[in-house]
């Protein structure tokens, strides 16, 4: 059946079961390289995705329970943060992906969809996060790689520059 | 990287991209000599890829190949798996070629294109992969400074090049002539013999800095193209159809009977079966998923395997092919005269790859090759193996390398490459493969588990006299699951052998002055075990977990400092120095272990060690805490540091280090493959447990840059310090040694509570 969904600010039609979980919508139907399969469980957080600025599984949400929510996936997240911070344009990156960068954090990448989105998330109800509260907010995602330790700076880092420009 | 980042035509998919190059940018003069057939640039250029590899070894050409626009294309045969291995070869190159690192890029590995350096394991990047790249473009620089001399009128010796341009010595730039100018993507035709003269590490300008990772910014920004992202035009979705955990080794995937009628209700679901490989394609990947979990299949169910706990027993019982790594002096009589003798029995777990994203792979059959985008760590032994399961010539499979997610050795990238190579060709259409995580957590090739027995004796003036080390564990399998399967093979008459992995002697006290010192490794056979191999610092927490607690116990015993016994005892300034820049990172206080044991119910402790793999020299110290009324163990900090001889990029070590640290605290607190007689029941992250975010500690890595010595291995050398010194930090908060890893709460409670009543 057809089923449209908004994402990254566009509506888009697809033909699905609503059964189909969304991550397999946004990586096939809309080719989308942000979300991506990790364990098909939520257990991991490599397939997450905004709902309206939520951070959701999209491997254990059946397609036909997104309704009305916007979907922002790693490919629309400096547009969503123009957008809640306001900014004329979006930025190429958002602050936490440039703060990635900056702290060379990543090995193989692969978590980094899910590492972005629920960092940003936490970001966009706080600029100022303790460490206690990094620890908490970004406890369902694992990295195999183990840079869990400059994830953690890269956040600090995001957030020191969003407080500092207000 | 992605194509996206590169010039269109440095993609890896030579002939048709880089055609366009020569339509586009080289102009007039390229289609002319195409016309003729003249061997012009363009021509060498777009050959590349045409025809199925290894090229010559000793062509410069296989290496390098430089552009009109005065930059280079860098051919590698090692595979970025997220180690920054790429941007390492390619200071290398750009080091020894005196160009920019903004001028030069590689591409992914192809069997059609790039060379064979066999697999990108065992840390061999830099150490194995780097030498030949590095005379490759010394020779290449001769070449184009001999061609210059000529252009500019001017002997060689007198010419310099900064950033790909030559100029005349003196001359502050009078008279000058680019390497694109000289040579614009012609072939070079020159091959190397390792007599270029390569720089003098003092002229290094880019070895031993720190350039960013050049695939970071395209990663970070989701532009990155994986394995997992690939789809074509007609492309079916395939899933491996397995037992949920894998039985013995040798009793396989044996379907007794396939029922196809059981998912006759999903739309274009069709089963797939060559020998005994069971496998499901369907038009879209959600159908593909649900007839994979759907279809009934009666499966062979072969021996009881028993299970995780009683595996040390076993494999101390069972008949062993035993083998003295290790001999000298005489250990059983200077242990009778030592002062103090300690000693103990160890039991290390089998342990999963767990690569975070199931392998994936896609089989395109439409061409004249066999075209397969694999996760491998080894393209060339990844086409001989899908050649040998289809019954294919090698030069008709093409094996082009794209990054899955982090590997760390042999996990199920051959499966899905062979389960995708052999669906494609039954179904004669593209088809993409995922392991689904139970799939590639249950059929894993596990590192395989360790039983120790350790003794040590010391004496009076706490010198090691005495050293034993008895290992136990079962060989590697050298074949894939779906091989074997689809070959109706057992596997086990190709496994490596018992002896295949033995105890290793680097890691079992050789960084010790020990004059009486025997290793003995017992390989016992592999018949229903699990399937075993190569997993990240393969077996070394096991042995520096055994025997680095043995060496903190002689300390004890004669009541020293632990870091203050090892200097005494260590034969080797090269152990010195990382033990040395561990403690000073940490600021190491000298103490007697356990003697300043906390009250309370969350007591802290401090340890220290050494390890490695079998190439450079890894130390490490830890503080941890204990909570005695949960057996909660947290890692606060880490402090770590690595001698990998001359590092090509401290940070991109230090990077590895920071992973290889957290990856060790998870696989000694956490990590443990589970089963029963029916199979691996450690199937999820919640049965098959890592480390998470609020669990991680505070790291500091330290490279102890050695620039004259040569470069060796650094990702998987810090390992086995590091859960040692995890398990003397237990000792420090405690008193009580944990002899098994990992060390669980229920581990952990039960040790204390044995202390509590002696």
């Amino acid at each position: 059946m057809t089923i449209t969904i908004k994402v990254n600010g566009a509506a888009r039609s697809v033909d699905a079961d609503p059964d189909t979980p969304l991550l397999y919508v946004l990586t096939n139907d809309l080719e989308l390289k942000g979300p991506r399969f990790g364990c098909g469980l939520a257990q991991c957080g490599s397939c997450s995705v905004l709902a309206d600025g939520v951070e959701i599984r999209s491997c254990q949400t059946p397609i036909s329970d997104v309704g009305q929510r916007a979907i922002t996936t790693l490919e629309g997240l400096p547009a969503l943060y123009a957008q809640q911070r306001k900014l004329p344009k979006a930025p190429d990156l958002h602050p936490l992906q440039q703060a990635f960068i900056d702290e060379q954090a990543l090995h193989c990448g692969y978590c980094y969809n899910g590492q972005t989105i629920k960092g940003a998330e936490l970001l966009s109800r706080t600029t100022s996060p303790t460490e206690a509260q990094i620890r908490d907010h970004m406890n369902g995602h694992l990295c195999r790689c183990g840079t869990y330790p400059r994830i953690m700076k890269s956040i600090q880092a995001a957030a020191a520059k969003m407080s500092k420009e207000g | 990287m992605d194509d996206a980042m590169l010039p269109p035509d440095r993609a890896a998919d030579g002939a048709a991209t880089l055609s366009r190059r020569g339509l586009l940018k080289g102009g007039g003069a390229m289609i002319v000599g195409f016309a003729l057939g003249a061997p012009t640039g363009a021509l060498a250029q777009a050959a590349r890829g045409a025809k199925a590899g290894p090229p010559d070894h000793q062509a410069v050409d296989t290496w390098l190949a430089i552009h009109a626009d005065n930059t280079a294309t860098v051919y590698t045969g090692k595979c970025e798996l997220g180690q920054g291995n790429q941007t390492g070869l390619l200071q290398v190159a750009a080091e020894e070629l005196d160009m920019g690192m903004h001028q030069v890029s590689t591409i992914r590995l192809d069997t059609n294109i790039t060379p064979d350096q066999q697999a990108t394991s065992s840390s061999s990047s830099i150490h194995r992969g780097a030498p030949a790249l590095r005379a490759a473009a010394a020779r290449a620089r001769m070449e184009l400074l001999a061609r210059a001399g000529v252009h500019l009128g001017v002997q060689p010796g007198s010419l310099e090049v900064r950033d790909g341009v030559v100029s005349v010595r003196g001359e502050n730039g009078f008279r000058k002539v680019t390497y694109g100018q000289l040579l614009g993507d012609k072939p070079f035709n020159v091959k190397y013999d390792g007599t270029a003269p390569v720089k003098a590490p003092s002229d290094y300008r880019l070895v031993g800095h720190r350039p960013a990772r050049v695939d970071i910014p395209d990663k970070v920004a989701g532009k990155y193209t994986l394995v997992q992202h690939h789809r074509v035009p007609g492309m079916l979705h395939g899933r491996v159809v397995l037992p949920r955990g894998q039985r013995g080794f040798g009793v396989g995937a044996k379907p007794v009977s396939v029922d196809e009628a059981s998912i006759a209700h999903i739309k274009g679901a069709k089963v797939i079966r060559k020998g005994d490989f069971v496998g499901v394609v369907a038009e879209r990947e959600w159908d593909a998923v649900k007839a994979a979990a759907a279809l009934k299949v009666v499966w062979r169910q072969g021996e009881p395997l028993g299970d995780h706990n009683s595996v040390h027993a076993r494999l101390r019982k069972d008949k062993t092919v035993d083998t003295v790594i290790a001999n000298v002096g005489d250990p059983l009589g200077m242990m009778q005269k030592a002062a103090f003798v300690r000693g103990s029995s160890y039991q290390c777990p089998y342990q999963s790859h767990a690569p975070f994203a199931p392998n994936c792979a896609l089989a395109d059959p439409t061409g004249e090759q066999l075209v397969i985008k694999s996760p491998t760590q080894d393209v060339y032994s990844s086409r001989k193996q899908v050649a040998e399961v289809l019954g294919l010539p090698e030069q008709k499979v093409r094996i082009q390398f794209f990054e899955g997610s982090g590997t760390f050795g042999r996990s199920c990238y051959e499966d899905a490459t062979q389960a995708a190579a052999i669906m494609a060709t039954e179904t004669g259409k593209p088809v993409r493969v995922q392991f689904m995580r139970w799939d590639e957590l249950g059929w894993d090739n596990y590192g395989p588990a360790h039983a120790a027995e350790v003794r040590a004796g010391v004496n009076a003036e706490g010198d090691i006299v005495a050293y034993e080390y008895d290992g136990w564990q079962h060989g590697w399998t050298v074949t894939s699951t779906v091989s074997d399967s689809a070959r109706t093979k057992a596997g086990v008459e190709r496994a490596n052998g018992s002896g295949s992995i033995t105890v290793n002697p680097i890691s079992t006290g050789s960084m010790y002055k020990i004059a009486n010192r025997r290793v003995t490794s017992h390989g016992a056979p592999m018949v229903n075990y699990l399937r075993g191999a190569a997993l990240r610092s393969p077996l070394d927490l096991s042995f520096a977990f055994a025997s680095e607690q043995t060496i903190d116990e002689l300390a004890v015993a004669v009541k020293m400092d632990p870091v203050a016994f090892r200097r005494r005892n260590i034969g080797d300034e090269r152990w010195l120095g990382v033990l040395d820049a561990a403690v000073k990172a940490a600021d190491w206080k000298p103490k007697v272990m356990g003697s300043q044991a906390e009250s309370g119910d969350v007591v802290r402790g401090r340890g220290v060690a050494l390890g490695t793999h079998h190439v450079s020299y890894g130390a490490a110290v830890a503080e941890i805490e204990v909570n005695r009324k949960t057996g909660v163990i947290v890692t606060k900090k880490l402090y770590g540091a690595m001698d990998c001889g001359l590092t090509v990029n401290p940070a991109l070590v230090e990077n590895q280090m920071v992973g290889q640290m957290i990856q060790s605290v998870s696989r000694v607190l956490k990590e443990e493959v589970t089963f029963d007689d029916n199979g691996v029941t450690s199937l999820d992250w919640s049965t098959y447990q890592v480390l998470r975010f609020a669990e991680h500690p505070e790291v500091t890595p330290v490279v102890v840059q050695r620039i004259n010595e040569p470069s060796t291995g650094a990702g998987e050398e810090v390992m086995g310090a590091t859960a040692a010194a995890i398990a003397n930090a237990f000792f420090d908060a405690t008193g009580v040694r944990m002899r098994q890893f990992p060390m669980t709460p229920e581990r952990v409670l039960k040790a204390l509570e044995g202390q509590q009543r002696t």
